[in-house]
């Protein structure tokens, strides 16, 4: 136990941030797309590690296997001319890196300045897919329902969106940039 | 340090590079991406506190941090497919995932 | 009065004709006559016929009426009941108030009435003849008549105001029909003078008027108790003091008279009788010598009970002593200029004025019976001189200078006769003619008057005066030989039937004012009659008499001495003709023409009386002066100041209004299109933010959460909302 914290967190911890500040610095997309699928399992461990089981696999299953994907289907469908990426960083990169630091600061400082909220120790909640389904039967019903619409909606919109266009819209369209 | 500090502090690293990645990173998707691992670090957040925090609402059972996160997941994937499919039609466009070159809304 | 008094009963038995109609239908006499005028108005000029048919048969239909009138009194007085009624109705109301009028019967006006409505049928008639040349023949009947309506409604008006409306109206006829030939500038001058004059005496008079109105809150001559002329009313005025020690009473008279004064040609608003004689002779006989004039005199019998409030015993009045003093003045003036005129009618215009003068003193020393009989008696031989001026006139083709005429004796028998009855009437040949009998009364009046005898004296003079220029015109126009021009005819029956008519009256009224039988009086004053021979037995009345009889006589011969005893004879070389249209007004002495007798002997006496002592000079150097002078002021002050205010303020304005554009186009517009511009501007520099970059906002949101967020820890760690 390292700081009061255990090994195990301490490990999973560094992953996830390795993961992430790899997919800020890597060149090469794909390798940013893969670095990210690392920062979602390190996270879905720091879940599990947090006694939300279902979350942790949901996370698995939604952001490592759909996301995860849906980014490198993107990236490959969006190389064409130009592949190599130029600089990669765009102008007035340091203002970004300034303004995320001082939001890094500001969390750490409120994060760090606030009292605890309750003893480290407090005994896992028991829940079992059994209490979230009839959850979100019950109390969550309107969510649900909500957020299915949502994805059905998403769904529709992106397929639209991402359409080739017809052939005429193409020509109208083809001089005005 | 108690373990909710610690998993709020990676919490709050995550987002803060997430933020990093797309305020600095010139090409769309790596926004999107930055984008994605902001929700996630909220989604930590929230199970931390979930797993740390009082139960005693009579509400949900307890399991209103978790629920959220569900829900946030399922949430954040969809828009990550809207998005996509936006970054594509432009691709399809304008041939390039440039956003220093996205000037087309300019005033 | 002693024994042999017995009432009598008049003999013919009248049978009253259905009293209670006449009297509340007495506005018809008036207004037959009125809506006559105004249906004339309506024909055109070739309907003579039809106009002088209506006129002449609403003044006849009138003068039934009138009689009609005249008959139910003459019945309540011969029963001895009340023989004054009135009918008063409200004509409007103001707030509590009401304005009241009404008609009043009684003797005075019930004799007015038939007289004028019997002069006047008799005169339209006349006029029927004597305009037939004339081609505005309808017009004229059409302005007779109203006239004729609005003179009848004078006489039988109970209300001051309904009567100074009626006088107003008879004003203006007087105008139009002085003015009738409005084409010659004498006569149009005529007019006006003739208006003016006369409204300088109404002005006072309805000061007279309202003073009445405010003191006694009523303007009727008599309300059964109430009326101004009753006495209550009476009691007020009396006691309610006015200026310079006379009470309200005797000021409201004086102002009343002072209206009367300018109507019937006392001094000094005498001015425009003489002038009028412009109008055609049917109107001067109708109007300035029987009746327009005579209103005048009627209004102060009307208010004689004012005037007479509050005589002292042994004495009189302030306003009666006035106008005694003031007629007498007339009376002698008049006669004095008369004596020096050469123009017909000039010289019956002056007589008129001597004889509305001596109505005057006869109301104020003896009453209104004196006055009225005179009045009455007056009106008929004056008509009868002018009817016979114009028929002379008119024989002698439009000739009025006397000079110019003579011997028509032989040639306008007729004419002459009834001429010569109206001559004696005037002058006061004894005991056939009434204006003896009337005059007498006056001179007796003024004899025992006990304020002064000085009225008495000059009405003497004028007596004898009267008499002399009576018979010198007579001399100068139908005596003689004939020295004008052309021959001389006599006038058709159409003209000479009248003057028959009104010879008759100027003879036989005389019976009704002898002391032996004062009919007149009592009628008037609805006392009780009797035949009373011994009355010429009164102490002092038959050597007043004859002293009277005497100074007429010495008049009538020293006129014959002088004029017609040696034939007139123009001098060799003396211009034939005179028309008065070449040489303009009387009296210009034309080179190498006849001069009188009178004028050989005293030039320059006579020469102040042919220029009518001056009086019309006098006016027009000092009155006429000043107020032309301040219509030239007036005139100025109108274009110079307030024209230059209004032009100044117009340009005030003008200027305001230029500055206002260019206040508009310079700074509101000027600044109205900055801001424009600077919105523009300011735009385009806003645009230039949406620089299309998404890093860009992207890091501006982050910023934006940072800076919040901060914001959000630092002030809920202030106010210890967070606890760090």
């Amino acid at each position: 136990m390292i700081f009061g914290l255990s090994i195990v967190f301490l490990l999973t911890a560094i992953l996830t941030v390795a993961g992430a500040v790899a997919a800020a610095l890597l060149k090469n997309l794909v390798h940013c797309a893969l670095s990210l699928t690392v920062t979602f399992a390190g996270l879905a461990l720091l879940y599990l590690q947090l006694d939300a089981q279902f979350a942790g696999f949901s996370q698995i299953l939604v952001y490592i296997g759909a996301v995860a994907i849906l980014v490198v289907f993107a990236i490959l469908l969006t190389r064409g001319a130009g592949v190599p990426e130029y600089r990669g960083y765009s102008t007035s990169w340091l203002l970004g890196l300034v303004i995320a630091a001082g939001v890094f600061a500001l969390l750490g400082w409120a994060v760090v300045k606030s009292l605890p909220a309750a003893s480290p120790a407090s005994a896992a909640p028991a829940i079992t897919v059994q209490s979230i389904g009839a959850a979100l039967m019950s109390s969550y019903v309107l969510p649900l329902e909500i957020v299915a619409v949502l994805l059905t909606v998403a769904l529709i919109g992106a397929v639209i969106v991402a359409m080739p266009e017809s052939r005429k819209h193409d020509v109208e369209q083809g001089g005005a940039k | 340090m108690t373990p909710l500090t610690a998993f709020l502090m990676v919490a709050a690293l995550v987002f803060a590079i997430g933020l990093a990645i797309s305020l600095t990173r010139r090409n769309a998707i790596l926004v999107l991406i930055g984008i994605e691992l902001m929700l996630n670090a909220a989604n930590l957040n929230l199970i931390a506190f979930w797993r740390f925090g009082s139960h005693a609402s009579g509400h949900g059972d307890g399991l209103t941090g978790m629920m959220f996160a569900i829900f946030s997941i399922a949430v954040a994937a969809a828009e990550a497919a809207v998005g996509l499919g936006l970054v594509i039609a432009y691709h399809r466009h304008s041939k390039t995932t440039d956003l220093d070159a996205m000037t087309r809304m300019k005033g | 009065m002693s024994a042999g008094v017995q009432s009598l009963m008049l003999a013919q038995e009248i049978t009253p004709v259905a009293p209670a109609w006449i009297i509340s239908n007495l506005w018809l006499i008036p207004a037959i006559p009125m809506l006559a005028a105004g249906l004339i108005a309506l024909l055109k000029q070739p309907q003579r016929k039809i106009a002088a048919g209506l006129a002449i048969g609403a003044l006849g239909l009138s003068l039934l009426l009138a009689i009609a009138a005249f008959a139910h009194v003459l019945s309540a007085w011969s029963h001895g009941a009340a023989t004054r009624e009135v009918v008063n109705f409200n004509w409007f109301d103001l707030g509590s108030t009401h304005l009241q009028m009404g008609w009043v019967l009684d003797p005075l006006a019930a004799t007015m009435l038939v007289m004028v409505t019997f002069v006047g049928s008799l005169i339209f008639i006349y006029s029927t003849g004597y305009m037939a040349h004339d081609e505005n023949f309808t017009r004229f009947f059409c302005f007779l008549s109203l006239f004729a309506g609005a003179m009848l409604g004078v006489l039988i008006a109970n209300s001051l105001l309904l009567l100074f409306m009626c006088w107003e109206i008879v004003g203006l006829t007087s105008y139009l029909l002085i003015g009738f030939w409005y084409h010659k500038p004498s006569a149009a001058a005529a007019a006006k003078k003739a208006f003016l004059t006369t409204r300088i005496g109404d002005i006072f008079f309805l000061l007279g008027i309202v003073w009445l109105f405010a003191q006694t809150g009523t303007l009727l001559f008599y309300d059964h108790g109430a009326g101004s002329m009753e006495s209550s009313a009476l009691a007020v005025l009396l006691s309610q003091p006015a200026a310079l020690g006379l009470t309200a009473a005797g000021a409201i008279g004086l102002l009343i008279f002072a209206g009367a004064a300018g109507k019937s040609g006392q001094l000094p608003l005498h001015v425009w009788l003489p002038d009028a004689m412009e109008g055609p002779t049917p109107v001067s006989a109708l109007i300035h010598a029987a009746t327009m004039v005579a209103a005048g005199v009627y209004l102060v019998a009307r208010v004689y009970p004012l005037m007479s409030a509050g005589a002292a015993p042994g004495g009189s009045t302030v306003s009666l002593t006035v106008i005694a003093w003031v007629g007498a003045l007339t009376a002698l003036f008049g006669a004095l200029v008369a004596v020096a005129q050469n123009d017909i009618k000039r010289i019956l215009a002056y007589s008129t004025v001597s004889q509305l003068g001596y109505m005057m003193v006869g109301l104020a020393v003896g009453g209104v019976a004196v006055g009225m009989f005179h009045l009455i008696t007056h009106a008929f031989f004056k008509a009868l001189l002018f009817l016979g001026a114009g028929s002379v006139i008119h024989g002698c083709h439009e000739e009025q200078d006397i000079r110019r005429m003579g011997g028509l004796r032989s040639t306008m028998p007729a004419t002459f006769l009834t001429y010569s009855v109206g001559m004696l009437a005037l002058s006061g040949f004894p005991i056939f003619f009434s204006g003896f009998w009337s005059k007498d009364a006056i001179i007796g009046a003024a004899h025992s008057w006990p304020v002064s005898e000085g009225p008495f004296v000059l009405l003497l003079i004028g007596a004898l005066l009267t008499a002399f220029y009576m018979a010198r015109q007579v001399s100068y126009v139908f005596l003689g030989t004939w020295r004008g021009h052309g021959h001389a005819h006599e006038s058709p029956a159409v003209m000479t039937v009248p003057l028959s008519i009104l010879a008759i009256f100027a003879i036989g009224l005389g019976v009704l004012g002898t002391p032996a039988w004062p009919w007149f009086t009592s009628f008037i004053e609805s006392k009780a009659l009797s035949i009373d021979m011994q009355a010429f037995g009164e102490p002092g009345l038959l050597p007043l008499m004859s002293f009277a009889i005497l100074l007429v006589f010495i008049g009538l011969g020293a006129g014959w001495w002088l004029y017609a005893r040696i034939p007139l004879k123009l001098p060799a070389g003396a211009p034939a003709h005179h028309h008065r249209e070449e040489h303009g007004d009387e009296p210009r002495h034309l080179s190498g023409d006849m001069t009188d007798v009178l004028e050989d002997f005293a030039p320059t006496p006579w020469k102040w009386l042919a220029n009518r002592l001056y009086f019309d000079e006098l006016y027009a150097a000092t009155v006429l002066r000043w107020y032309a002078a301040l219509a030239w002021l007036s005139d100025w002050l109108d274009r110079r100041v307030w024209g230059g205010i209004v032009a100044a303020v117009a340009l005030g304005f003008r200027g305001l209004g230029r500055f206002n554009k260019s206040m508009d186009s310079q700074w509101i517009d000027g600044t109205f299109d900055k801001g424009c511009e600077e919105l523009v501007t300011g735009g385009g520099m806003l645009a230039w933010l949406q620089a299309g970059r998404a890093p860009g906002y992207l890091r501006a949101l982050g910023l934006g959460v940072l800076v919040l967020a901060g914001l959000a820890l630092v002030i809920g760690a202030a106010t210890g909302q967070v606890r760090l």
